[in-house]
């Protein structure tokens, strides 16, 4: 390990100086141990290194004119999504193309899942169209895990109902890692709609493997029970949970999943909720500001605070499409012939 | 191990001849006596129960079955399984049915109401009554349906049903929502002295729930359901119960806090009974594990401390009967991510060799647990099975308490497949079963 570890920091360091990485890439990787990507549940720290590691060569190289390699040149990545996405599915697309994958995008309004075909049809059918990776996104939770079972090629978790969205830790882990030097120790609070956000669950396994300090801010209505145990804090008061804090991660009050009430309105929300310049200030003065996106301005995050200096937001979308090429890439040495 | 040495084809040829079980473990569990014995069936009705070492009392024509020190207890009485007829018969029939309960000791079966069309009608009852004496091998008895079509707002008309034949009053898998019309079918059901049954899980607070709240749950991403859901409703019942004076049966409870609500309902006298799942007992949430489908049942599994509750209160008494839930479900319907698929395990086949793992893991005596599983749903029903004594009908079993085996889904009777405990070890095989003075039930030589 001692030896791809440097590797691993040596392409993060040429990366930041703007080096053209490319050629490292050609030095023998870590094994990625895993066939499929279903969640950050169930890999190592060094997995996660492993992958943020390769992530930032492909940070590099896409960074470049050339933007294109072989790795994946003669394979098929079919993008299953049953439900809408259009920033995960073009991120996932440009990956796969930048790899040199034949990308293939289902969406549930074009397929027959809406004529009764169930999940595992779907599956099968699909399986026999022989694709060697395919990213799929459900609104069950579990139903990757599902699908995963049911074919014979590599899977990727595009983010299954609320339980897990393995890319995006990854690639908000990237942010903050090429933004502060490092993970461990830093005090990261993920604030908001937690109870029904994949992308926390998959941040708050992360994060605690790699030794960060995770709070999670929201109104109890909003948090599932029993997160206490994920190795977390838990602050119904937005101004104390920032206090000291080094990343402030916002999330989506998923308006269309509100089941019931689970906050009155999105006035009060913002009242307590809303990150603004003021409850920013209670954070570390180089606090960074990040949300997964899309955002809703004004509920749940201001757009001074949005656009701000400390924002992340952007680059949050470019080190998307570097972590997925990153995971498509380590999944690829596990398919025949590979 | 052929017990019954002719074979189960020949001794259906005599009928009812009379038959001697000698050299038997008798658990009986009306009085908890434990010992040997035997016992001599006459006319399909227990005609002697000899306990120690007493010579054989039988005459000439007599079968003698050598038990072989095995125990030999009343059948087992389930007061819940989804027997399929009529409407989905894709998922079990009386036929299929009634051979998992036969091969599980079971030989007398309530079946759910909540059939497709529902049980709520006389003719209803009078067509499951006919169709089980021509297909069944084991005694089914109709529940009726509380509400006419199981729409939780008028009451049947439980005075016919019960002439026809229904031996309890209830909805099914649904809870009766409306607090008013429960307080009505109990005021109502008081003057017949009917057995007014609730599934206690109140429907809004389940909400979008799939599995119990809690950590686990939350790790996985899946809604909970809240204690609250059970406890509620089961409060609202034995309160309604308390000021109407009915039998009121809460048909499963599955939470601590549910129990220390019946044991205080019982301690005050009111006329309240509750059933617990065999589910609730030998299983928790973490089963559920990888999102497994047949895990998911109502209520839900709980937390390991909940469900050692369940196993303490039924030691103690304060749970009256211990039921299968049966409920067999289409793989269609399972094959499913887990929020969207369908609530429900088999259970009837594996009910006693699962229930068996509280015995040898010390946890309950056998003749207590066959107690709630025999004597007193039978007593809740007025059945006169349930206990080895004279006169009393001969729905037997001879069982094999320390056989072990492994739970092999394929090979369970039933039409569908979603046992939760396939593949799982246990111990104790059912090798006869007796209804009526018959064998329905021999297990094959392994």
């Amino acid at each position: 390990m001692a030896s791809s570890d440097k590797v691993g920091i040596a392409a993060c360091a040429a990366s930041r100086l703007g080096i053209n990485t490319h050629l490292q890439m050609t030095s023998p990787a870590p094994i990625y141990p895993h066939r499929h990507l279903l969640g950050i549940e169930g890999l190592s720290h060094l997995d996660i290194e492993a992958l943020l590691d390769r992530a930032d060569t492909y940070v590099a190289l896409s960074r470049q004119v050339e933007k294109k390699t072989a790795t994946l040149r003669g394979r098929t990545q079919i993008n299953l999504f049953f439900e809408p996405s259009t920033r995960t599915q073009a991120s996932f697309e440009l990956a796969g193309k930048r790899l040199g994958a034949d990308v293939m995008n289902m969406s549930v309004a074009s397929s027959s899942v809406k004529k009764g075909e169930t999940l595992i049809d779907t599956a099968a059918t699909l399986n026999a169209m022989r694709p060697d990776i395919l990213v799929v996104r459900h609104h069950a939770a579990g139903a990757v895990n599902l699908l995963a079972r049911k074919v014979d090629c590599s899977v990727v978790n595009a983010g299954d109902g609320a339980h897990e969205h393995p890319t995006q830790a990854l690639l908000d882990a990237l942010t903050i890692r090429r933004n502060k030097g490092r993970i461990a120790g830093l005090t990261v609070a993920i604030c908001g709609d937690i109870v029904h956000s994949r992308v926390a669950r998959s941040n708050i396994i992360l994060l605690n493997a790699l030794g960060a300090k995770v709070r999670l801010i929201a109104p109890s209505t909003l948090l599932p029970p029993g997160i206490e145990r994920m190795g977390v804090s838990i602050f119904t008061d937005m101004n104390k949970g920032l206090e000291g804090a080094d990343i402030v991660m916002m999330l989506r009050l998923q308006l269309e999943r509100m089941h019931g009430a689970f906050v009155p309105s999105s006035k009060e929300y913002f009242r307590y909720f809303g990150l603004d310049r003021d409850k920013l200030d209670r954070a570390q003065p180089d606090a960074l500001v990040m949300h997964p996106g899309p955002m809703n301005r004004g509920v749940e995050i201001s757009s001074e605070v949005a656009d701000g200096a400390q924002s992340l937001i952007r680059e949050q979308v470019e080190m998307g499409v570097a972590v997925r090429m990153a995971v498509l890439d380590a999944l690829a040495q596990h398919l025949p012939n590979g | 191990m052929a017990l019954v040495e002719p074979g189960m084809a020949e001794l259906q040829d005599i009928e009812l001849q009379d038959i001697e079980i000698v050299n038997a473990r008798l658990v009986d569990p009306a009085t908890g006596r434990d010992g040997r014995g035997s016992i001599l069936i006459r006319a399909g009705a227990i005609a002697d129960v000899n306990w120690g070492e007493a010579a054989p009392s039988g005459g000439e024509g007599v079968r003698r079955i050598d038990a072989r020190g095995l125990v030999l207890a009343p059948g087992l009485v389930d007061l819940r399984a989804f027997l399929g007829e009529p409407g989905a018969e894709f998922r079990e029939t009386l036929s299929t049915g009634s051979q998992a309960a036969a091969a599980g000791g079971v030989t007398t079966v309530v079946c759910r109401p909540d059939t497709d069309p529902p049980i709520d009608d006389p003719a209803i009852i009078d067509f499951i009554k006919r169709r089980a004496r021509d297909k069944a091998i084991v005694n089914v008895l109709p529940s009726a349906a509380l509400t006419k079509g199981l729409r939780g707002k008028e009451i049947t008309e439980f005075g016919l049903l019960l002439e026809a034949g229904a031996v309890a009053f209830g909805d099914g898998a649904r809870a009766l929502r409306n607090p008013q019309v429960m307080r009505r079918a109990m005021i109502y059901g008081r003057d017949f002295d009917a057995l007014i049954m609730n599934h206690v899980e109140d429907p809004d607070l389940r909400g979008s729930g799939v599995m119990n709240e809690g950590e686990f749950a939350s790790r996985r991403g899946l809604p909970g359901i809240p204690l609250e859901a059970e406890t509620i409703m089961l409060e609202r019942d034995i309160r309604l119960a308390r000021a109407t004076g009915v039998r009121y049966h809460a048909a499963m409870i599955s939470c601590a806090e549910s129990v220390e609500l019946v044991r205080r309902a019982k301690a005050e006298g009111v006329r309240v009974t509750c059933g617990v799942s065999i589910n609730n007992l030998t299983l928790n949430e973490n089963d559920v594990g990888d999102y497994r489908t047949f895990c998911k049942v109502s209520p839900p599994l709980r937390h390991e401390d909940e469900r050692l509750a369940m196993v303490a209160a039924l030691a103690e008494g304060v749970i009256d009967v211990v039921v299968s839930d049966h409920d067999p479900q289409d793989v269609e319907t399972k094959r499913q991510p887990f929020a969207e698929a369908a609530d429900g395990a088999l259970g009837i086949e594996t009910l006693l060799p699962a229930a068996l793992r509280m015995v040898q893991a010390g946890q309950i005596e056998l003749a207590p647990l066959l107690a709630a599983l025999s004597t007193r749903p039978a007593a809740l029903l007025g059945l006169a099975c349930g206990r080895l004594a004279t006169g009393a009908p001969a729905d037997l079993m001879l069982l094999d308490p320390d056989a072990p085996h492994v739970v092999d889904k394929r090979k369970l009777k039933s039409r569908a497949k979603n046992s939760p405990f396939d593949e799982a070890r246990l111990e104790g095989l059912v090798q006869v079963t007796f209804v009526g003075g018959r064998v329905v039930y021999e297990a094959q030589a392994s």
